[in-house]
């Protein structure tokens, strides 16, 4: 099977791909994909193991119980998947630093990681405070002809592009 | 629709893991798992992740509308606000180019083996969204509540058939991938 082993598809038999994956957890889960509430229960998990049954007071983890379900596996599937795709077509490999962010700011994984660690901060915290991301708003909610889920994405557009324009043509 | 299949909840368990792989697999041939592609859309570079997002959407759309239509789904909009919506789309904004990934892709990058995904960008997620989890009783009540949308769809707010705005932004999509690719994007 060529198909499998190619490194890379189509952007549109990939979305089309996804919009067709996107009917199936309709029909069959009753569910848009979504991933960032998956992060927000996980750190519910991890705070519970540190500090007890008192984070599940938490009027946040009442709303949003930190426990795996439905998207949690999804998020888990993401990888594993990415990781089969990566295998097959010779993809895969362990590295540190991207191509585009060494020829800016040098091959150290440290600075990579802190930047990294950094903008996870922004976006986890982002992606709870809008209520979804990319996949949640971006793709499910935009398909839906949601409101919010519209303005969520152009809003994600404008502060990306307005980001990565500082970052590599003011800093880089 | 499948209301039997919907409460059983490990049967529901296995098809998330089941539709997360699909979901991984599919982003990692769109080349999405990738830093690089990535901040190429941001940068206005590379239009890969506009192409499968907006793509996606229209099939997406198309299909789950004429499910509904059929009694087989049910929508799930999610509510919103422009204090909610607009300013944490910002913040979520600013962390996608500065991380280089969104919570779908950086699961896609962690499986094709980046290192700074997995150690840096998925431990600073869950600190962001511990520490909203932590502000959440105080925002709740003030910015998150402000200008709330009375609306959740379009086909709600303009008061007419869903069909009459499905059609019309279907075509409008795909108009505007067919403008990016006669202009070489």
């Amino acid at each position: 099977m060529d198909l499998l082993t190619m490194g890379r598809w189509s952007p549109y038999a990939v979305g089309i791909g996804i919009g067709v994956l996107s009917w199936l957890t309709f029909i069959l889960s009753d569910k848009p994909i979504g991933c960032s509430t998956a992060f927000a229960r996980t750190s519910g998990m991890i705070e519970r193991l540190l500090r007890g049954n008192k984070v599940l007071e938490k009027a946040y983890y009442k709303e949003f119980a930190p426990r795996i379900d439905w998207e949690w596996m999804l998020v888990f599937g993401i990888i594993l998947g990415s990781f089969t795709s990566a295998k097959l077509s010779g993809q895969f490999k362990l590295d540190w630093v991207p191509s585009v962010w060494e020829a800016a700011f040098g091959p150290q994984p440290v600075t990579r990681v802190a930047v990294a660690l950094l903008g996870g901060v922004l976006l986890g915290f982002g992606a709870r405070w809008a209520g979804g991301c990319t996949s949640g708003h971006g793709i499910s909610g935009t398909l839906q002809l949601a409101v919010s889920s519209w303005l969520a994405a152009i809003c994600f557009f404008i502060g990306g592009i307005a980001a990565a324009f500082f970052i590599f043509r003011v800093l880089g | 629709m499948l209301t039997k299949l919907h409460g059983s909840k490990r049967t529901q368990l296995g098809l998330g893991l089941a539709a997360g792989f699909g979901f991984g697999f599919l982003l990692e041939k769109g080349g999405v798992a990738r830093y690089d592609v990535i901040i190429g859309q941001l940068l206005l570079t590379d239009f890969t992740v506009l192409k499968i997002m907006l793509s996606a959407a229209v099939t997406g759309m198309l299909g789950v509308y004429l499910l509904r239509s059929l009694g087989l789904a049910r929508l799930h909009p999610k509510p919103g606000s422009w204090g909610m919506t607009a300013v944490g789309g910002l913040i979520f904004g600013l962390g996608f180019a500065t991380l280089g990934y969104c919570p779908g892709t950086i699961s896609a990058a962690v499986g094709q083996g980046w290192l700074d995904a997995l150690v840096g960008g998925l431990g600073g997620i869950l600190l962001g969204a511990g520490l909203f989890a932590s502000m959440y009783p105080r925002l709740r009540a003030g910015i998150l509540a402000k200008g709330r949308f009375k609306s959740l769809t379009f086909p709600e707010l303009f008061k007419v058939n869903p069909w009459v705005v499905v059609l019309p932004a279907a075509a409008l999509i795909a108009a505007f991938l067919y403008w990016l690719e006669s202009r070489g994007l």
